[in-house]
């Protein structure tokens, strides 16, 4: 198991060097750094004199190797607009990010997996049918779209929920958390549905369709023919055996909720990471972006790891070496 | 009979379709007293497996009984609502399915699988359902038990399995067992070795058995009574060595014919031409007239009902009294 864990743990290492490597190339042709961090009127030396200070006269290679290093020392440049080192710019802005993501995540499982094993087991109930077809305007909904919708019902029309921000945060050492006041928690209410909406439809229809055909296998018969209760054969043995291949694309999902907060975040003025990168970009702030990009790649890596250990954990049929050792 | 264990009386199983109501089984009517195997024979789609699928109280929608009685150990079992029928099941019925190796569930210990059904169906402790679960397993002859209770299903081989479904068929101690093809998917060298379980398990325990087969060397080898089905209704019941020997039903006789012996020269097998109707489109009178050797008038119209011929019960025109006094 520990070997497992190693050897994924290097090819994650090698995935991050790549990434690096493309972000970093590709912030190349995002613009001109250097215009805008001098004025209009500039003389071309001291723009010279700023790009050789920024060391953005070198070949392309030296550049990532020396960013390179600095990351590797924690250390991710400053940015450009901030006049700030940028892990401390990102480290101020992730409890935004996670704690919107945390919740989105909790109501995408929740209320997905609960939905999608009552569509499985009560297939012919009206009710079942409504979430199936509600399910459908969820998946192809673009998020900005469910977000404007819902600041416009909630907060424009029934005045219910605020339209952007956090609300009143409480610092904990250097984390600043919205759970602990009553307008932090308001304030999460709109952001964390319109940013799980689209990944809690498509577990529920990913738990569905994979429910009904648990619901057909051999072994689900013969429970039922072995006279296991109603409760049993479908909670202990229907739902555990659909969680087996749901788990996989909930991860990847779920990384993919931290990755595309931007546009969650952009559309409620949510103080995090991806509202920093979406100014990054507007300002062209190189280590901003590329600093965003390989932590974004590197809880995508994690998460990754994470589910392919919970894979062995739920399914004894990949505990190869732990499986014949028992 | 006192010792009667199940008495079906003219159960008929429909099927609701678009195209209309099939019925699947249509009258049939046979008894198994204690510790008697009666096998059940017939090409696919006779309707054997329906036919146990329907004692169970098993069958998929849309199919139904929609007519006869089940009567087990004297209390009708065919009405009873849901939930009693779940306590039936596994309780008083057991059953064993064609397919050992997706019979099992394969995320949970076969030891935690067979304790499940115990305290399902009786007060045990854990502790002695487990002590029960580790005899059942070396009962059915499962090498080092204590051991291999742990083991996951995937750890097991075919034999081994269908080994562990039969205990689990067994665990409640049931009156009866419907074992549906038990042996089917399991090369022959291991056919035989779970036949000869089967057959020693019901002598030491008095189980009465339901055996689904389209083996006639299983039957030969393993029944006390034989019922041949053709398209949904009982052909010829009766004691194996009259069936196999001396079948009377010409349907019967085909399915014997076939069968290659190690004395005749090897030839061209023999085989009944044509195929059974399918449910859309069975034939009026005896379903069997289109590929009957010896069909004549009255077979065309009238069906036959069973009637005794000796120590068997034939559905046949041939065998009417009236018809040899004619």
């Amino acid at each position: 198991m520990l070997a497992f864990i190693l050897r994924r743990a290097l090819q994650s290492v090698a995935v991050l060097a790549v990434v690096g490597l493309i972000a970093f190339s590709m912030f190349r042709f995002a613009g001109d750094p250097v215009n805008q961090i001098v004025g209009a009127d500039t003389p071309v030396a001291e723009r010279a004199e700023v790009r050789r200070s920024l060391g953005l006269d070198d070949p392309t290679l030296v550049q990532f190797a020396r960013y390179a290093g600095n990351v590797l020392r924690g250390n991710f440049g400053i940015s450009y607009q901030f006049r700030q080192p940028v892990a401390s710019l990102l480290a101020e802005r992730m409890p935004a990010t996670l704690e919107l993501a945390f919740c989105a995540t909790v109501f995408a499982l929740s209320v997905g997996i609960l939905m999608g094993v009552y569509c499985a087991l009560r297939r012919e109930t009206w009710l079942a049918k409504l979430f199936q077809a509600v399910s459908l305007v969820g998946v192809s909904l673009p998020t900005f779209l469910i977000g404007i919708l819902l600041i416009f019902l909630f907060s424009v029309t029934l005045g219910w929920l605020p339209s952007y921000g956090r609300g009143d945060t409480v610092r904990l050492g250097w984390w600043t958390t919205g759970f602990l006041t009553g307008s932090g928690l308001k304030a999460l209410i709109l952001p964390a549905i319109t940013l799980g909406l689209f990944q809690m439809t498509l577990i529920m229809r990913l738990v569905r369709a994979e429910m009904l055909e648990v619901l057909r296998t051999d072994y689900i018969r013969f429970a039922r023919a072995r006279g296991l209760t109603t409760r049993a054969v479908h909670f202990g043995h229907a739902l555990k055996n659909t969680l087996v291949p749901v788990i996989t694309i909930a991860g990847l999902q779920l990384g993919s909720v931290i990755a595309f907060s931007i546009i969650t975040e952009t559309v409620f003025q949510w103080p995090g990471m991806g509202l920093l990168f979406v100014q990054a970009v507007q300002n062209v702030d190189i280590p901003i972006m590329a600093a965003y990009l390989l932590l974004v790649a590197a809880i995508f890596v994690t998460i990754n790891l994470v589910v392919d250990v919970l894979y062995t954990v739920v399914d004894p049929r990949l505990r190869l070496s732990v499986g014949k050792a028992a | 009979m006192s010792d009667t264990v199940l008495s079906v009386r003219d159960l008929s199983v429909a099927f609701e379709t678009r195209r209309g109501t099939l019925t699947a089984i249509d009258g049939v009517s046979f008894d198994i007293a204690k510790g008697e195997i009666l096998g059940v024979v017939g090409e696919s789609g006779a309707g054997k497996s329906v036919t146990g699928a329907a004692v169970i109280g098993l069958i998929d929608p849309p199919g139904r009984i929609a007519g006869g009685t089940i009567t087990l150990r004297g209390e009708r079992i065919d009405d009873l609502p849901p939930e009693r029928m779940r306590r039936v099941r596994g309780r008083r019925i057991g059953m064993i399915f064609q397919d050992p190796l997706t019979s099992l569930d394969p995320l949970y210990r076969v030891g935690d699988q067979i304790v499940e059904t115990i305290r399902t169906h009786t007060d045990l402790s854990q502790k002695a359902a487990r002590a029960r679960a580790i005899a059942l397993l070396a009962e059915v002859g499962i090498p080092a038990p204590e051991r291999r209770i742990d083991g996951y299903p995937h750890e097991f081989s075919g034999g081994m399995r269908q080994r562990v479904v039969i205990a689990l068929a067994l665990a409640a101690e049931p009156e009866l067992i419907i074992a549906d093809e038990p042996t089917t998917a399991l090369d022959v060298s291991v056919q035989a070795q779970i036949i000869t379980l089967l057959k020693r398990l019901c002598r030491d325990h008095g189980t009465a058995v339901m055996l689904v087969t389209h083996d006639m060397g299983v039957i030969a080898e393993a029944a006390d009574r034989v019922a041949v089905m053709y398209s949904g209704r009982i052909a010829e019941i009766g004691p194996v060595a009259d069936v196999v020997r001396e079948p009377r039903h010409p349907y019967a006789a085909g399915l014997m014919g076939a069968i290659p012996t190690l004395t005749q020269s090897p030839g061209r097998l023999a085989q009944i031409p044509g195929s059974m109707p399918r449910l859309t489109a069975i034939p009026a009178g005896c379903a069997f007239h289109p590929r009957c050797p010896k069909v004549f008038s009255r077979c065309r119209v009238e069906r036959p009902e069973p009637i005794p011929v000796g120590p068997s019960r034939v559905a046949c025109h041939l065998f009417d009294a009236q018809e040899n006094a004619a």
